[in-house]
């Protein structure tokens, strides 16, 4: 094809703007819109205004659509209505009676959420009380022999050291399991579990209750006694697990004819249930030893309804008194937390029973010293204070039980009590874990008191303190009070030898400094802390307790001037020396720091300390870490970047972020977004100076261009520098730098070959085309306001954008190189007008550096020609077999851009456009709607004054018919 | 073969009394048409007696006291012989529980040596090729309760060394004091036994603290008698080294079937009592026995 002449059309920009607005109609209110509500018009109403009647009408005249909601309301919910009666002084006796009513039931209501659930403590107690020591069971379980040869005892068969079959008993066989590691034992146990509901599965009840019986007499089992806790927890599962599945039984027993119902009483149960579990009492009656008997009862305590609506109290009675028969104070208590335990599900209204228990227990108090113990103690050489702690669980859980919902009255009898025996410390500190909050701490004092009469020897006494300070953290102590319970407390806690112990403790009562002291008392602690925990290195041993002491600090003293000004805390943070957790550390500090900031700071300390906590984050990034940790950082340390802030010290902050980028390097956002800031920084400046530089400024502004312009090199990632490159560009544009906007902009043509074919995005590969025509498109519309470099050539940064377009080695069939040109050809029409559309205040674009010379038109016309040449070419190329339909789409594209930009008055050109139509169509791949309308469009065109020659193009265009 | 002959009794506890019917349904299910002779149902209630072999000697003369004493003896043709039709067939039946002649039914009762049994005994009869089918059900019986009212007769009891028969060498004894009561020796025996026991001291450890139910059995007649004590169960009711001055309860129920209302005939005794047992933890066994007599009420 003939090489074409361009010329560009002339644009009347602000005439076009006006015939492009849009037409400004009055809208009418009263039109329909869709989200209105829908008005009905009450024909009624208004026939009775027609007839001129005095009576309102306005109310009803239009009312909302009938929501059958709202009509059955009329306007106010239950709920605001209550409300709105609670404030009225004078409540109604109706109400007033349902609310009474109400609040009895509350009171009644069985046991709340705020009863801490045994299910909690299970878990406790098992990780707390563990032991390297061997463990044995010793079993007889009946007709258990084939057992030995099934698949799932298989493997304790190797661990089993030695399996002794000391008898033949009637139809079973007593085994010893000796040397067991208590995972072993667990096992063990569980294997029982499975055993008893298999049993009761297959039918062999009383083989289950055989397991039952046995698994219950481990429990008068004393020996490896650090482990009895735990053995307790273990065996009352598999109790649990056979009370529920003889009540089931029992249950379903009755279901017959139609279910029980929830509250049923035991006339409702017919007689085969109730032979059932009368024959079930009979058995459990006869077991001769004491322990499994009372377990075993106490399991099945439930059944009880069943039989008689008294029998559950009753029973209850019994067994509390039976436990006085069991010797060791270890398993009496533990027998009673489990008869608490079993009462408190059954029947939490029952407190005797768990009030008889607790006296029971002062009453046999004594024993714990006694020689049977100090004995076995001395056997097993388990020191008096671990043995004391062994008591704690059920101790905690029976006072837990009896204070729940207790009144006042009973828990100041039982404190009362408690004194009476001695202040003796396991019990005071049973007392304070398990009695309310607020009743302890109104009592603070008192209490410190009787820590301090405690005897040494016994439980520890630390021990007590945390006690105190766990109750102290969620109550207040009386105001008065507060400094003289801090400085007891920590005076004894500071004496605490072991750091171990020491921190369990410290860690507690920073709590309650934290909750009502200020950051001198915080910081008089933490220097505490400090002086325990530094020698021997003590701090490795206590990561999570100091962990949980920053995040303590942290929820009481948000403002981070005050808590950076306590002397301590940056030392303290010191003492995280292990890099997860000193990090970790870090990341909840800047966590509250960006949820609680309010306000740009610029306060030294608090910049100082942050930077070097961010500092502390940054450098744990390495080879190995994670994008996900990567990114978390950058995170916060762009949280902390965004809220520095030296107001109208500009340069302040420039060197705040020079700083920063030495500090921050290895973050690529935290370098990105620091660029970001440098950039606002630049327009900031230039806002303030209302766009005209003063000498100062001008040279401020050119250093942060001189920063983004050294710093974006040393990104990675190429979209990153490209876009930042051209930003920066745009905004030293915008200030006036031309050189500098130059070199951004020369950088840019310059890496724009470094751009790989195929980027990752999230962790897929795709091809960087879209993203690279995106860039080039908004890059040339930048060059439109960029003057030309007076030294070199003219349209120097085009024509080098085009030429890298050219060199660049696009995909394989790909029209990505040909869209380029087409979209250049828009921003040279666009340059050879005589007022360009935009420009940059105080900044001379090529409009007025050459005033429309015709030698620069010219220019501009032939390297449009170039352009257009080298579409056709193209073109021309995809002539052949598969390219048809990308040759209409790119033709219909010129086409457009020829319609656009170009003047069509040329004939040359008219007749390229028509050309250029006529390919699109010739394959019958356009889009005949986008046809449509675009020869509806160049009509409408025609209309103008200016157009008119359009209309004769008009005749050549025609539309494909729909063959 | 898919045959199977059950008995049901109306009472899910299966126990009468003297006078009382005793009623139930025999349920054949059977997948065909069964064919049989005649299905006839019996009850029996019997004494046996046992000797025990230390006694066998002496007791060989005497070979009839030992015959087992029938009490209460019935039978009863339920169906002719004929067909009964596949499927799940109920017959009821009611039997009036009446004693043999001049005697009286006494109470069920499972011991060793003295054994008082009563079942239903059903039996269908088949033709030769097929195997006869039978089924057997105990019932259990309890006598009439007592008129008279029962007196409650407190037992306190006090344990020390010197309270000690049959001690070989008293001086080596440990010093103690054991204190308590049983509510009552003449008990209820749907009631449990009750009491209470305190140590109020003892200079070594107490082992364990046990209640031991003894069964006492006579069985004889003019010629000479055989006295058996058996236990019949041990319940712990303390273990380990108690708390001194704290008083343990004294519990334990009367098991089903193997204890009956103390019972007293011409050929036989059934009596009973209770040990406690204190075994302290140089291996010393302090028993001390109390005489129980149960009654019905």
């Amino acid at each position: 094809m003939a090489s074409v002449q361009w010329h560009s059309r002339c644009r009347k920009y602000e005439y076009e703007k006006q015939m492009r607005r849009l037409e400004a109609s009055a809208v009418d209110i009263s039109d329909y819109h869709p989200l209105k509500a829908i008005t009905v018009t009450d024909s009624k109403s208004r026939r009775s205004a027609r007839k001129g009647s005095t009576s309102s009408t306005s109310s009803s005249s239009s009312s909302v659509a009938p929501d059958p909601l709202s009509s059955l309301l009329d306007g106010t919910d239950p709920l605001s209505l209550f409300a709105a009666a609670s404030v009225i002084p004078t409540i109604p006796h109706s109400i007033s009676a349902g609310e009474l009513g109400m609040k009895r039931k509350d009171k009644e209501e069985e046991v709340g959420s705020d009863f801490e659930p045994w299910s909690c403590k299970r878990g406790e107690i098992l990780s707390r009380f563990t032991t390297t020591e061997k463990l044995s069971i010793n079993l007889f379980v009946g007709s258990d022999k084939s057992q030995a040869s099934s698949p799932s005892s298989a493997v304790s068969e190797k661990v089993r050291t030695r399996l002794e079959e000391l008898d033949d008993l009637e139809e079973g066989s007593q085994r010893e399991l000796l040397n067991l590691s208590q995972q072993d034992y667990v096992n063990r146990i569980e294997e029982l579990n499975q055993s008893l509901k298999e049993a009761w599965g297959t039918d062999q009840k009383v083989k289950a209750l055989k397991i039952v019986i046995q698994c219950s007499k481990l429990l008068s089992d004393t020996s490896v006694i650090q482990f009895y806790p735990s053995k307790f927890v273990l065996i009352t599962d598999i109790l649990d697990t056979f009370g529920g599945l003889v009540y089931d039984r029992i249950w379903s027993m009755c279901a017959e004819p139609h279910p029980l119902p929830e509250s049923f009483s035991a006339d409702d149960v017919n007689d085969t249930a109730k032979e059932t579990c009368l024959n079930w009492f009979f058995k459990i009656a006869s077991i001769r030893e004491l322990i499994s008997r009372l377990y075993v009862e106490a399991a099945l305590l439930k059944c009880n309804r069943f039989l008689t609506k008294a029998g559950i109290q009753e029973t209850l009675q019994r067994l509390t008194a039976m436990i006085r028969g069991i010797g060791d104070p270890l398993v009496a208590v533990y027998a009673r937390a489990y008869l608490c335990r079993v009462g408190m599900e059954v029947a939490p209204h029952l407190k005797d029973s768990l009030n008889k228990n607790f006296f029971d227990l002062l009453a046999s108090f004594r024993q714990i010293h006694g020689d049977s113990v100090q004995n076995q103690l001395a056997l097993q050489r388990v020191e008096i204070p671990v043995y004391l702690t062994l008591y704690s669980p059920a101790i905690h859980w029976i006072l837990q039980c009896v204070a729940y919902r207790a009144p006042e009255v009973l828990l100041t009898e039982m404190m009362e009590r408690c004194k009476k025996l001695g202040n003796n410390a396991l019990l005071l500190n049973s007392i304070m874990w398990a009695f309310r909050a607020e009743f302890v701490a109104t009592r603070a004092t008192d209490f410190i008191g009787m820590i301090k009469d405690c005897d040494e020897a016994g439980f520890p006494k630390h021990l007590l303190f945390a006690s105190l300070g766990r109750s102290l953290s969620c109550a207040d102590p009386p105001e008065s009070e507060r400094l003289s319970v801090l400085n007891e407390a920590w005076k004894v806690i500071t004496k605490v030898r072991s750091p171990r112990d020491y921190m369990s403790c410290a860690e507690i009562w920073v709590e309650f400094t934290c909750r009502h002291f200020t950051k001198r008392e915080v910081n008089t602690v933490l220097a505490d802390i400090i002086k325990h925990m530094t020698p021997d290195r003590a701090f490795e041993d206590a990561y999570p307790q100091l962990e949980s002491v920053i995040k303590k600090i942290l929820t009481y003293f948000q403002d981070f001037s005050v808590l950076f000004s306590m002397e301590k805390f940056l030392p303290f943070l010191d003492m995280f020396q292990k890099d997860s957790v000193r990090v970790e550390v870090c990341k909840c500090i800047m966590e509250v720091f960006i949820k609680h900031q309010q306000e740009p700071t610029r306060d030294p300390v608090i910049l100082n300390a942050l930077l070097h906590i961010c500092k502390t984050m940054h450098d744990s990034v390495n080879a190995l870490t994670l994008d996900d940790e990567k990114r978390a950082l950058a995170l916060l340390i762009n949280g902390f970047i965004r809220m520095v802030s030296f107001g109208r010290d500009f340069e302040q902050q420039l060197s705040f972020c020079v700083e920063a980028r030495a500090t921050f390097c290895n973050l690529e956002p935290v370098i990105v977004h620091l660029i970001h800031t440098v950039n606002q920084l630049a327009m900031e400046t230039n806002r303030v100076m209302k766009g005209s530089h003063s000498r100062k400024t001008a040279a401020f502004v050119r250093a942060c261009a001189a920063y983004s312009f050294i710093t974006i090199p040393s990104l990675t990632s190429i979209f990153s520098r490209l876009n930042l490159y051209l930003l920066s560009g745009q905004v030293t544009l915008a200030n006036q730098c031309l050189s500098q906007a130059d070199a951004f902009l020369k950088a840019a043509v310059g890496i724009l070959p470094e751009v790989p074919r195929s980027i990752s995005i999230e962790g897929k590969q795709r091809s960087s085309e879209p993203f690279l025509l995106d860039f080039i498109n908004n890059f040339l519309s930048t060059l439109l306001v960029v003057p030309d470099h007076p030294e070199q050539g003219v349209l120097y940064l085009v024509r080098g954008l085009l030429n890298m377009v050219q060199d660049y080695t696009w995909e394989d069939n790909s029209d990505a190189k040909v869209r380029v040109y087409i979209s250049a050809l828009p921003l040279l029409a666009a340059m050879s007008q005589e007022n360009y559309l935009y420009t940059i205040p105080k900044v001379d674009s090529n409009e007025t550096l050459y005033g429309g010379d015709p030698k620069f038109i010219a220019e501009l016309n032939k390297l449009c020609e170039t352009l257009i040449g080298q579409v056709l070419d193209h073109l021309k190329g995809l002539g052949r077999d598969d390219g048809v339909r990308r040759q209409g789409g790119l033709a219909f594209s010129l086409f457009g851009c020829l319609l656009a930009h170009g003047d069509v008055r040329n004939n040359k050109l008219n007749q390229l456009a028509a050309n250029l139509w006529n390919l699109s169509h010739k394959h019958g791949f356009c889009d005949a709607r986008t046809s449509v309308r675009t020869l509806e469009h160049i009509k409408l065109q025609a209309q103008q004054s200016e157009m008119t020659h359009l209309s004769d193009l008009t005749t050549r265009l025609s539309l494909q018919s729909r063959a | 073969m898919s045959v199977s002959l059950d008995l049901r009794l109306k009472r899910a506890n299966k126990v009468y009394h003297e006078g009382e019917l005793l009623s139930g349904v025999v349920v054949i299910s059977s997948r065909d048409v069964l064919q049989h002779q005649g299905i006839s149902l019996s009850m029996e209630g019997l004494v046996n007696l046992q000797l025990s072999s230390k006694s066998v000697g002496v007791f060989e003369a005497f070979y009839n006291s030992v015959k087992p004493i029938q009490l209460v003896s019935s039978n009863i043709e339920v169906v002719k012989a004929g067909k009964v039709p596949a499927g799940k067939t109920e017959i009821p039946f009611e039997f009036p529980l009446q004693a043999k002649g001049n005697r009286v039914l006494y109470e069920t009762y499972h011991g060793v040596f003295v054994n008082i049994q009563y079942t239903l005994r059903c039996d269908m009869r088949r033709s030769l090729l097929a195997k006869d089918l039978s089924k057997t059900c105990e019932f259990m019986v309890h006598s009439q309760p007592q008129k008279s009212k029962v007196q409650p007769n407190p037992v306190d009891f006090t344990i020390t060394p010197d309270t000690l028969q049959n001690v070989r060498e008293r001086t080596s004894l440990p010093k103690f004091l054991i204190r308590g009561h049983l509510d009552a020796s003449t008990c209820v025996i749907t009631q449990p036994l009750n009491g209470e026991l305190v140590v109020e001291n003892s200079e070594v450890a107490i082992k364990s603290i046990e209640l031991q139910l003894v069964r006492v059995e006579t069985c004889g007649c003019a010629e000479g008698y055989a006295r058996d004590a058996t236990e019949i169960q041990n319940i712990q009711i303390a273990e380990g080294d108690v708390c001194h001055g704290l008083s343990i309860p004294i519990y334990m129920v009367f098991p089903r079937l193997f204890t009956c209302p103390t019972l007293e005939t011409t050929n036989f005794k059934v009596e009973f009592e209770v040990n406690i047992v204190i075994v302290l933890h140089d291996d010393h066994l302090i028993t001390e026995n109390f005489p129980l007599k149960l009654v019905r009420v």
